[in-house]
């Protein structure tokens, strides 16, 4: 609350001047300001999309603004320029099929290029030496925490995830209940989860640092608080890292159970993952969640806007 | 079950709700026994079958649904212009944006358009009423109860709050426990049935109904989009209607079509949803550009530039829209060669669409334009819709479309074109056609203070949004992060200055009832078209003789040729449908039957359903087939409407 506070002091003091900001702000946009090839790739994308976006938008804007102010009916002007009988022109209306034609080409030979080239994992960059393995990491959505399983490190986290840098990330995506959807707005696009199916995201960080993570669709009352961060560091650090989670208890499936219950919970880690009883991407895992608690959802939290903010910045 | 879980409780916004509502209904009853109007109310407006009056009571209903939608829309506003704002809880919050979405598409947006059609489209093609009367009525009437069902919900039994795109498992029996889902279903459901009766209705009284000698492509623009919208309706609404059927069955009595357990098939729902859904946005597009080339072409007093090129592209959007519903949902993992097609095929609508833009810059061209209010919105509506329709083409390429999904960005962009495309088509609608349907115009100045409040206050709050979007914020979010807050504090102030521009428009109707001229001629506006041929107030049999019509801008040719639609030696006796009852009786049982499913009361549904099937039965029994206006009474009627 106290952060709150601050940030809204600050910021009724500069409402004047945010106009200007967002002018000049566009680059500090987490969309704009990619992290990682994946949110690159996608950035590219739209800054090319928007060139040609602006170019339509000065062009109708002229054109408007030029018919609006010579043909208003001022006093005056008499029957001068006033032609009520022009119905068309041919020529002229195929040049402007032709034109969005040509920009639709334009922007679709780079779009497709791009979904099939996200459809892989990235490319390695400069700074990697070699082509390295993605690293698999089980992205699993429960109403409204996120469950993240290293199988090969043998480690799960809850709401929270480490990943190195410069290495790409193979993210298999599912639900345990509602559909939600993986985005973290720094290191690229999002993908739903699913119960009953698995969906595949690659990304990757080059910078290191500690990005923003959320289910982007909507999955109920808790929705707002399905938060996690991502810790990007170097591969030492990383493994530093693992090595120390692989030293926190286990997950039991009573444990998993209970943490499966609607509901918002803590971080948490542990030194096994919950695929050995079950993998919610999957037809056989799809009704395991709501099996267990169908009916907690009878129940309302009564969350409020408070409660989401102590949530996310007591760690650290 | 208790009184206590029948009726909400605990918020006392809520409370305010159900207080407001039980004065205004008292006050409504008060009034009406008073001055003893129950009569006049069920005979004029209750039984009517005049499609002229049941346009006006759509438009009525929606603009208290475009209260009701603007409501819900500040209080989420206030709720997310700071952070730990405790406005309003998540369940309330999620709540408000999901009766806020499904009240402005299917309670506001649809039945503001058809209420326009269903007044000016008959006129405009020398019609004396639509196809099916007694079907008109009906529809208007499974309109009016689905959405008072549908209303109702936030005092009795809890409103839906699974979003208006309701998606499955969400909005699943297990996930949404309790009445509020089986609203929404229900609310929908019985408001489909009216919507594709309309859609049947306006393709018959189109194809079949239009006055001698017009040809197809002679038609007013206004008509031709309510044409190709009737198409649309009828080729989209069913697949609605069998959604909301298999998931009422699901929630109901329990089978699994898209549940999580026994191989249910909840991404499904998504398919069949969209597949309604993004016809359904032309729906509600398609009309608005029919207005807006009326009005601009009234305005700039010259004819419509390209009127078949604006044909066409309203037919190839119309068969578009149905090949592109994946891209509501790019990011389910459909795969890249999927996506690829669909995002190919969604940036394509952009030809129609642009070419329809550059022909309304073509028709200014030469042109004398006269700002009137109408004008304005009609002017207002080209840039605006040009800046969502240019983000609508970037949410169409997929792969960007991963960092734009959920986001504020799409938020933003669909506000752009529902707003700038369809609500200020009403507004421009509304005020173009009023003196054809009250008898006297909106008082212009307050029209354009009106008009410069929500113009601008429209783009302060929506245009930061694209830039919250790019900053990574989601849609449904009840709660915002203190980086977001500046740009959010701009959108607040903007909805807040929407909400003044509503106000003002709203006196305007009682300001102008009170002190306006009255119209003494049926052409308050020097137009083009049929409609205005017509004396004001127009009677009910609407043309004393049809006029034979050789041009689209048929009455210019009358003005020029000096006919008018009351020719003395051609008057003949005319047919008229007879009022009834039937609709508003039937309507109102179905309402029941839906109400008694809201709640599983399965003794209410069934009883509603035989009383449908019984009210079914007095109907095909009906043998009234209307009476005949004489000759002498069109021929008085006449002579004092046009003051002989």
């Amino acid at each position: 609350m106290e952060r709150n506070k601050r940030h809204i002091k600050k910021w009724l003091a500069m409402l004047p001047l945010s106009l200007v900001l967002l002018l000049s702000g566009c680059s500090q946009l987490t969309v704009l300001d990619p992290k990682g090839p994946v949110a690159e790739s996608q950035k590219d994308l739209i800054m090319y999309s928007i060139w040609f976006m602006l170019v339509i938008v000065v062009v109708v804007f002229a054109l408007f603004t030029y018919m609006v102010i010579k043909y208003r009916d001022r006093p005056g002007r008499g029957d001068k320029d006033y032609n009520p009988h022009l119905h068309g022109n041919t020529m002229i209306e195929v040049i402007w099929t032709v034109i969005p034609i040509l920009i639709v080409t334009a922007l679709s030979v780079p779009t497709v290029q791009t979904l099939f080239d996200l459809e892989k994992p990235p490319e390695s960059t400069a700074s990697a030496t070699a082509a390295k393995e993605p690293l698999v990491i089980h992205a699993t959505s429960a109403d409204w925490k996120w469950f993240f399983s290293y199988p090969e490190q043998n480690i799960e986290t809850v709401n929270y995830l480490h990943i190195p840098t410069d290495r790409p990330i193979e993210f298999k995506i599912a639900s345990a209940d509602s559909m939600s959807s993986l985005w973290i707005p720094a290191l690229g696009g999002q993908k739903y989860g699913m119960a009953g199916m698995q969906n595949t995201l690659y990304l990757q960080a080059d910078e290191q640092g500690v990005y923003d993570g959320r289910n982007a669709n909507f999955t109920g009352e808790g929705f707002a608080a399905q938060t996690f961060e991502v810790y990007a560091e170097s591969s030492e650090e990383f493994s530093n890292w693992v090595e120390q989670a692989q030293n926190s208890p286990e997950l039991t499936q009573d444990q998993y159970n209970k943490l499966l219950k609607p509901g918002l919970t803590d971080r948490k880690t542990f030194s096994s993952t919950h695929l050995q009883w079950v993998n919610h991407g999957t037809m056989a895992g799809m009704d395991y969640a709501i099996e267990l608690h169908g009916e907690a959802y009878e129940k309302e939290l009564h969350l409020k806007s408070g409660d989401i903010e102590i949530d996310a910045t007591d760690e650290e | 079950m208790q009184l206590d879980e029948f009726f909400v409780t605990g918020e006392p916004l809520i409370y305010a709700g159900m207080v407001s509502i039980v004065l205004v209904t008292a006050a409504i009853i008060f009034v009406l026994t008073y001055f003893k109007r129950w009569g006049w109310l069920w005979r004029e407006w209750l039984t009517t079958v005049d499609h002229k009056k049941i346009g006006i009571m759509y438009i009525l209903s929606a603009l208290a649904m475009l209260f009701r939608g603007g409501m819900d829309a500040l209080m989420m506003r206030v709720q997310l212009a700071f952070p730990g704002m405790d406005f309003l809880g998540s369940q309330h919050y999620n709540e408000i944006f999901t009766t806020h979405g499904t009240v402005m598409i299917i309670f506001m947006a649809m039945p503001f358009l058809i209420g326009l059609m269903n007044v000016i489209v008959p006129l405009q093609i020398g019609a004396r009423d639509v196809a099916f009367p007694a079907l008109n009525a009906l529809s208007f009437w499974s309109f009016l109860f689905g959405a008072l069902l549908f209303n109702i919900s936030f005092v009795i039994g809890g409103s839906p709050d699974a979003g208006w795109t309701s998606y499955t498992p969400l909005a699943g029996a297990a996930m949404s426990p309790g009445p509020g889902q089986n609203f929404y279903l229900m609310g929908l459901q019985l408001s489909g049935i009216g919507t594709l009766a309309t859609g049947i209705n306006f393709m018959v009284t189109i194809i079949k109904m239009r006055a001698p000698g017009m040809k197809m492509f002679q038609m007013p623009i206004f008509t031709w989009s309510t044409l190709v919208t009737a198409f649309i309706i009828v080729f989209a609404f069913p697949i609605l209607t069998v959604a909301l059927a298999l998931m009422t069955i699901d929630r109901v009595f329990g089978s699994q079509f898209f549940t999580l357990t026994g191989e249910g098939l909840p991404m499904m729902w998504a398919n069949l949803f969209w597949m309604w859904g993004h016809p359904e946005v032309y729906i509600v597009i398609l009309p608005a550009f029919g207005i807006f080339s009326e009005v601009i072409a009234t305005f700039a007093r010259k004819q419509l530039f390209g009127y078949k090129a604006m044909v066409w592209s309203m037919i190839l959007i119309a068969g578009l829209s149905f090949l592109v519903w994946v891209h509501h949902f790019f990011t389910m993992g459909a795969g890249a060669f999927v996506n690829s097609v669909f995002s190919v095929s969604t940036m394509l609508i952009a030809v129609p669409t642009g070419v329809k833009i550059f022909n309304w810059l073509a028709t200014l061209y030469k042109s004398k334009i006269q700002f009137t209010v109408a004008n304005l919105w009609a002017l207002a509506f080209i840039p605006s819709f040009v800046i969502g329709g240019v983000t609508g083409v970037m949410l169409g390429m997929a792969a960007a479309d991963y960092q734009f999904h959920n986001s504020y960005f799409l938020v933003a962009h669909f506000h752009y074109v529902l707003i700038a495309g369809t609500v200020f088509a009403c507004f421009a609608g509304l005020v173009y056609w009023y003196p054809k349907m009250f008898g006297h115009k909106l008082n212009e100045r307050l029209g354009k203070i009106s008009f410069w409040f929500f113009l601008i206050g429209f783009h302060v709050c929506f245009f930061p949004q694209y830039f919250v979007g790019l900053d990574g914020m989601p849609r449904r979010v009840f709660s915002i992060i203190p980086e977001w807050m500046p740009l959010n504090v701009i959108s607040t102030v903007g909805a807040f200055g929407m909400g003044l521009g509503f106000a003002i428009f709203v006196y305007n109707i009682y300001y102008s009832y009170r002190y306006s001229e009255r119209e003494k001629t049926g052409d308050s506006w020097d137009g083009r078209t049929l409609e205005w041929a017509t004396p004001t107030p127009v009677p009910f049999y609407n043309f004393a003789t049809v006029p034979h019509v050789n041009s689209h801008d048929a009455f210019i040719e009358m003005k020029e040729k000096g006919e008018t639609t009351f020719d003395e030696e051609k008057v003949e006796p005319i047919h008229m449908p007879s009022n009834t009852g039937q609709p508003i009786i039937m309507m109102g049982i179905a309402g029941i039957a839906s109400f008694g499913l809201v709640f599983e009361w399965m003794w209410m549904a069934i009883a509603g359903l035989i009383g449908l099937v019984v009210m079914m039965g007095v109907r095909s029994f009906d043998y009234d087939d209307g009476f005949h206006v004489e000759v002498d009474e069109i021929k008085r009627t006449e002579r004092k409407a046009r003051g002989l």
